[in-house]
């Protein structure tokens, strides 16, 4: 083995602690900043731990009374999972069948490669067709419609990540299965999904984030508490009248918890997922 | 039987993802490109057809080449700052130390909080009276008095450009770090007890491990990089004095503040034309990856 000095061991241990204070600093200070009060915040010099916790903006914001900033916060945080949800759903059931038929037919793949340019496009390029569209169908501030509008982010890349997921799954089975006389959807439900059912979780907790983050088409294309998501919600108070600063890092905590405890919590099959997913093709 | 040739089962499999994406991409693109040559506004006039005005006016616009710039800018400097932290961050972890575990599993922490969360949060931190740069950076005597990081020309981009790299040289380093651990240990010994040193082993031992997924990692970074709305609207909104001001941005706002639909549209398509030429690098480089694994 490699022989290390004592001052190189020092040195990977100085740098390892840098790097973790990096990644943790800013995170640490939203979360005290949402339990500081205001004259905490606004101290000078600036207190980096409050003087006393106050927890007073979790309540504002889970308390559902009519006209509060509460019920208006609550509104897009359910919008945000009614959207996500419904594109997520939605976007699975078609690249199911689609991931499998490619991943099957090497000799699609320049529809693969099609598909993935499409992920790629920018969402400008589509925004003002779909707002027209929506507007249409009387669908613009409307849960329902954003979903649709996500299905053109959320649909490419889960067949792209369900198309690699399938790809090591073994031909033979099928084959077994086909001469057993089994019909098309009897082998998709039977003999692949159990199967591809770790790929298909892992690809469902991908598009559902990435829905949970999404931004620019829910700026343009809703308005009020029908259908505002929480994305939108947070960027109305950090860009709004609210001088409330630790109202701001409330509302960010709470729209951060859910991707962030799914990292932790499923830490090791998003990160073979994000550092494979690309590679494959 | 399901490989060698293309079943009309599989056409059938394909059949709702098509109808999805025609639905929803293929006619809004097709739309885009027809109202591109038009001069329609959001409300009222659906436009008459002015031919490639709008993308003439366009591209010698100054907007457009400010715009333009400043996208290039906050691309090439965010992503080459990823790619290097990314890189050195994996090397380090790549080695033993207490806390080996819990670091990489900390790594997760950026990339899972929402782009809006982390743009609120830097703005927060950029603030220029009770913000937490100014308090530390005058805490520990590197700053005399409060400065406005975001309302700065001098700095807002350079705030903008650390507050993307914090969200993403994490994502870079697990990337990096996953093609590390495929570097098989007995090639390093071997090179060690050559007596190459620690450049050399980095050079010829590592990098033909790396370079595959940084090249990957490379390309859509930069995509995505150069699609950038989310992080500036929240944090400066294209100012000050329009100097962090992205493509995307002023596609919003010629479209959709100024209901100039027909320009917003020309305006898109020049940005897609521009990540369709990224996008092709990027599938090139993935057949020579995929045909080099094989």
């Amino acid at each position: 083995m490699e022989h290390q000095s004592r001052w190189f061991r020092l040195f990977i241990h100085l740098m390892a602690l840098l790097v973790a204070l990096i990644i943790l600093m800013p995170l640490a200070w939203l979360f005290v900043m949402s339990i500081s009060s205001n004259a905490d915040l606004s101290a000078k010099p600036l207190r980096w731990w409050p003087n006393e916790i106050d927890i007073s903006r979790y309540a504002t914001l889970f308390d559902r009374s009519d006209n509060s900033a509460g019920q208006a916060f609550m509104a897009s945080l359910f919008n945000s999972i009614k959207v996500a949800g419904m594109a997520t759903i939605a976007a699975i059931m078609v690249a199911i069948p689609a991931g499998w038929a490619l991943s099957r037919n090497p000799r699609l793949g320049w529809v693969l490669g099609g598909i993935i340019a499409t992920y790629m496009l920018p969402p400008v390029a589509l925004s003002i067709p779909l707002y027209f569209i929506l507007a249409k169908f009387g669908l613009l501030n409307n849960v329902f419609g954003l979903g649709l509008v996500y299905l053109s982010i959320l649909a490419p890349f889960v067949t792209w990540l369900l198309k690699s997921g399938f790809d090591p799954i073994p031909k033979d089975l099928e084959r077994a299965a086909a001469i057993d006389g089994a019909r098309l959807d009897q082998m998709l439900r039977i003999v692949i999904l159990p199967l591809a059912m770790p790929v298909i979780a892992t690809a469902t907790i991908f598009a559902f984030l990435l829905a949970w983050d999404e931004f620019f088409y829910a700026l343009l294309f809703t308005s009020n508490q029908d259908a505002k998501t929480l994305t939108v919600a947070i960027a109305d108070l950090a860009g709004g009248r609210v001088s409330d600063y630790g109202l701001i890092a409330t509302a960010g905590v709470i729209a951060a918890l859910p991707p962030v405890l799914i990292g932790i919590l499923m830490q090791r099959s998003l990160i073979s997922g994000l550092t494979n997913g690309g590679v494959k093709g | 039987m399901f490989s060698e040739r293309m079943s009309p089962r599989a056409l059938l499999l394909m059949l709702p993802l098509v109808l999805v994406m025609i639905a929803v991409i293929g006619w809004p693109l097709v739309d885009t490109i027809r109202l591109s040559m038009t001069d329609a506004r959001l409300a009222g006039t659906s436009g008459e057809f002015i031919g490639a005005d709008n993308y003439t006016k366009t591209v010698s616009s100054r907007n457009f080449q400010s715009a333009f710039w400043a996208t290039m800018r906050f691309s090439v400097w965010s992503v080459s700052i990823e790619l290097v932290l990314g890189v050195l961050v994996a090397l380090l972890l790549n080695q033993r130390f207490y806390g080996r575990t819990l670091l990489r599993a900390l790594m997760i922490l950026p990339w899972a909080l929402p782009t809006v969360v982390n743009a609120t949060l830097w703005r927060l931190i950029y603030n220029p009276e009770y913000g937490a740069l100014n308090a530390l950076l005058t805490q520990i005597g590197m700053l005399d008095a409060y400065r406005s990081w975001l309302g700065e020309p001098s700095s807002a981009m350079t705030a903008l450009i650390v507050a993307d790299v914090w969200k993403n040289f994490p994502l870079v380093a697990l990337i990096a770090l996953a093609a590390l651990q495929a570097v098989p240990k007995d090639i390093r010994a071997a090179a060690i007890s050559d007596g190459a040193n620690a450049w050399k082993r980095f050079r010829y031992v590592i990098m033909p491990y790396l370079i595959g997924p940084l090249m990957v990692a490379l390309v859509l970074r930069t995509i995505e990089a150069f699609k950038v709305f989310d992080l500036i609207w929240i944090m400066t909104r294209g100012g000050p004095a329009n100097s962090t001001r992205s493509l995307s941005i002023l596609v919003y706002q010629e479209a959709f503040a100024f209901q100039r639909v027909g320009s917003g549209a020309s305006l898109a398509l020049i940005i897609t034309l521009i990540i369709t030429v990224l996008a092709v690098a990027y599938l090139m480089i993935m057949r020579r990856f995929a045909g080099e694994a094989r």
